[in-house]
């Protein structure tokens, strides 16, 4: 068990983190915004995902791929709020839930229609396909560096846009109080378009960015969704800071463990039982965080709303 | 709730169906409707919670993989006696909503519906992880669990029986739960949780109390689900799975008695329909779904229910 | 012994302070009423009473008994009940399905799952006397979302008397009631004195004054004066606080 090894499980655990972040942080806003459900969210990363794969085999530029995928999977966001999902915020949670869980079926079947059942192949930008030398003895994919950077590059961008810009302050306005917001003249409808869309095009971006890594197939969604809310119900609902901080805790806890308990495991359990247990609890090491976390903190670690 | 006239009849229909399947060629269709019929056993302990209780619980089908599981466990280590096996897997589910509904009902609204699929899904690893006992492949049975008594369950007619009485067991004994003073303080709280505590009752303790039933409850269609398809898999505590749960209760009539039996046979009746014209099946279902949740959010049973009042 | 102790309660919310060193005591078949201006505190008081919140100092005492930390359903049980400022009721059962759960709740367990509720004619007897004794006979197979404004506040108050309380805390009931139905309040509240012991949360002073045996006056999360009625209609401090404009005729 080499530092090294720490260091690099670390550093996968913060990229998965960050990419985390980037599907609670959509959620967590429209659950505390628009105090709705929406299980759907994993099905626009799984959009941004193949549009993705569809722009850069038609431009052949990973950045202009990029560039579309997100743009493409924030106007179909929109349009499913402005369509169908605006209809739901009035609604119970129940009828959320299914009325969302229902677009997954649609959703995934209409890929499946349009793309086919085996997953679809999406490469890491050739400039990108090396290692770099982090430091003597770590060397590091640098695509995985660029998640990163790109991770950290929106959780700033979101934390201006959130605490320092008017429509931040909108935002959180709607949040803590939606009815005087309205009152004080906000556009309610249109906040939460945009609201959406961000959220839609927050996917797009994890789910472009983390498709060579992961593959691209039907269901992808379904998997990150749940460790998303996971994150949310860690962090807090309505909670951007929650948000951030669960999904790193999530994201290293989770990365660390399977590489870390194995091995743990083997050093003290007998083989024949390490070698199952090991992984299982690495498995659940994550629900088991979320409970703890719940019984000290029912209401998260940073309860937006109070 | 519909007419004494017409449970009357749908359970003669049931009782002679088995009849008049082997010279109709129908054999295939005795599996299927006991399949229809142990669902429908899981629903309705899904739309007592869910129904009567108001908790949305995402992770219900986590009962029916431990139900599932106990059996398909215990029969690997040589233990095939329904008599044993059984009991367990009804025990082992309610010791998981236990747990799952302890820690669970502490928390309300969003918090509840992600925390139970959150715990189903942990679940779901823990028995993926099993490889001993098939592991993501699932688990086969080589034979069903043994009765005695003279009944021998590997008869497909048998079997068929034995579900039936099952679930007319369950809806006689979820009607009795509803109507006694039990049923009453679940159906209020689901109305107006602050006000029990106010008017002295420990809302907690009778969620919890509630969630255990249906969880047992469920646990037993798992038992039975395990035998009729002579396999588990993980995949039963998936969370399409509790999804398609939910699905049921809504499509029937949600708190309404036969809401998750009606629903079990609706839905399953659809997927096996469709599924013969597209293997995009998935895509009128979910469409029909969305449908009802936003034009008929009552379900089947609650339609019928209005067009009887007027 | 007084039937209820409040000895040095404080609560405060961040940055404000709701409730600041409050001391009361409430003797049986006492009706006590608590006045002051809005944001005083005393729905935030009543909470503390019923449970809903904990205080984060003080010690609440019922009845000889240290009731700071009890759960609010046990509170209940031994005797002390509230009513809602905000209409809580069971708006889709009717009036007497309505009554007839604070009235399960105190006869008997109700971990019961075969046999029918509707069978137990006690139950029945005893919800309808208790909304005979609140004016709704009549009104007991009307869905409660269909009652008016001043019935559904009668049966508010009425859930509450029906746990068999010995202290009610009932927190503005006539909130939003027309001349009548604050009458018919008035008269039943009237009725429970020497029978019960009552906590009444007033803006209404005409009530305030005919009912309460004593007064206490909340300002500012602190009590700054108690006694009996025409001690406090006479106090220069609570007439510069509060009274001012209600009392100038």
């Amino acid at each position: 068990m080499s530092w090294i090894l720490i260091l690099e499980q670390t550093l996968n655990g913060l990229q998965f983190g960050l990419m985390l972040f980037l599907l609670a942080a959509g959620l967590t806003l429209v659950f505390g915004i628009m105090d709705m459900i929406n299980l759907a969210h994993g099905s626009l990363y799984m959009v941004g995902a193949y549009l993705m794969a569809a722009c850069v085999q038609a431009t052949g530029s990973f950045v202009w791929g990029l560039v579309l995928a997100v743009a493409g999977t924030a106007l179909i966001g929109m349009a499913l709020e402005v369509a169908l999902l605006r209809r739901l915020y009035q609604r119970d949670h129940l009828t959320q839930v299914l009325a969302t869980f229902a677009l997954i079926l649609i959703a995934n079947e209409l890929v499946r229609l349009v793309f086919g059942s085996q997953p679809v192949l999406l490469n890491t930008p050739a400039a990108l396909s090396g290692p770099v030398d982090l430091l003597p003895g770590l060397s590091y994919s640098s695509y995985r560096l660029l998640i990163i950077a790109v991770g950290m590059a929106v959780a700033v961008l979101l934390y201006v846009l959130v605490a320092k810009t008017r429509t931040g302050m909108l935002v959180r306005a709607g949040a803590s109080n939606r009815e005087m917001a309205t009152a004080m003249g906000v556009n309610i409808r249109t906040l939460f378009t945009i609201v959406f869309g961000v959220g839609a095009a927050l996917c797009a971006i994890a789910g472009a960015m983390l498709g060579p890594i992961l593959a691209v197939q039907v269901g992808m969604g379904e998997n990150i969704l749940i460790l998303a809310f996971v994150v949310i119900v860690i962090g807090g609902i309505g909670s951007i800071r929650g948000a951030l901080v669960g999904s790193l805790l999530v994201g290293i806890v989770d990365t660390i463990g399977r590489t870390l308990l194995p091995v743990l495991f083997r050093e003290f359990l007998p083989p024949a039982y390490a070698s199952n247990l090991g992984p299982a609890v690495a498995s659940i090491l994550i629900y088991v965080l979320m409970a703890a976390v719940l019984f000290w903190k029912p209401q998260g670690l940073f309860p937006a709303r109070g | 709730m519909p007419t004494r006239a017409l449970t009357i009849a749908t359970l003669a229909a049931a009782l002679v169906f088995p009849l008049v399947a082997a010279p109709l060629g129908w054999e295939y269709y005795l599996g299927f409707a006991s399949r229809i019929m142990i669902y429908a056993i899981a629903a309705s302990s899904l739309n007592l919670i869910l129904g009567y209780g108001g908790m949305v619980s995402f992770g219900h089908a986590a009962f029916l993989g431990a139900g599932a599981y106990a059996v398909g466990i215990l029969m690997a280590e040589g233990v095939a006696s329904a008599w044993i096996a059984w009991p367990v897997a009804i025990v082992l589910a309610a010791l998981f909503a236990l747990v799952i509904g302890a820690i669970s009902l502490r928390t309300r609204g969003v918090y509840f519906i992600m925390i139970t699929l959150a715990f189903a899904q942990m679940m779901y690893y823990v028995f993926i992880s099993m490889k001993e006992y098939g592991g993501d492949d699932g688990l086969n049975l080589p034979t069903r669990s043994v009765v005695g008594l003279g009944l021998d369950l590997k008869s497909d007619a048998t079997f068929y029986y034995l579900a039936l009485a099952s679930l007319v067991a369950t809806l006689y004994g979820l009607n009795r739960l509803v109507h006694a003073r039990f049923g009453r303080v679940i159906e209020a709280i689901r109305e107006n949780e602050t006000r029990m505590e106010a008017v002295g009752f420990s809302t907690y303790r009778y969620k919890l109390v509630c969630f255990v039933i249906a969880g047992a409850v469920c646990g037993f269609a798992g038992a039975l689900l395990a035998n009729q398809g002579n396999f588990v898999s993980p995949r039963l505590l998936d969370w399409a799975q509790s999804g398609s749960l939910m699905i049921m209760v809504i499509l029937g009539g949600i708190g309404h008695l036969y809401g998750g039996a009606i629903g079990a046979v609706v839905l399953l009746a659809l997927e096996e329909v469709l599924s013969s014209y597209t293997i995009y099946w998935q895509l009128p279902v979910g469409m029909i779904l969305l449908a009802i949740v936003l034009f008929a959010p009552q379900g089947l049973a609650g339609a019928f229910a209005r067009t009887r009042r007027s | 012994m007084a039937l209820l102790e409040i000895r040095d309660l404080a609560k405060r919310f961040g940055g404000v302070v709701a409730t600041d060193g409050v001391s009361l005591e409430l003797g049986r078949g006492e009706i006590h009423a608590l006045i002051g201006p809005n944001g005083a505190g005393k729905t935030t008081l009543v909470h503390q009473l019923s449970g809903a919140l904990r205080p984060d100092r003080g010690r609440i005492v019922f009845d000889g008994a240290d009731v700071t930390s009890m759960p609010f359903h046990e509170r209940v049980r031994i005797g002390l009940a509230r009513s809602y400022q905000i209409t809580s009721i069971f708006r889709k059962f009717t009036v007497l399905e309505n009554m007839l759960l604070p009235v399960q709740a105190r006869s008997g367990s109700s971990l019961s799952f075969w046999r029918p509720r509707d069978a137990e004619q006690a139950l029945f007897d005893e919800a309808r006397r208790v909304l005979a004794s609140v004016g709704l006979a009549r009104r007991d197979d009307t869905l409660a979302g269909n009652l008016a404004h001043g019935e559904q506040r009668q049966l508010e108050v009425g859930l509450a008397l029906a746990t068999n309380a010995r202290l009610l805390l009932l927190d503005e009931p006539m909130a939003g009631m027309g001349p009548d139905e604050s009458e018919r309040m008035i008269g039943l509240i009237a009725r429970l004195k020497g029978a019960l012991s009552v906590l009444l949360v007033e803006h209404d002073m005409d009530a305030v004054f005919r009912l309460a045996d004593r007064i206490s006056v909340l300002v500012n999360g602190r009590v700054i004066a108690s006694g009996p009625p025409a001690e406090i209609r006479a106090n220069q401090e609570v007439k510069r606080a509060y009274l001012g404009e209600e009392l100038s005729a």
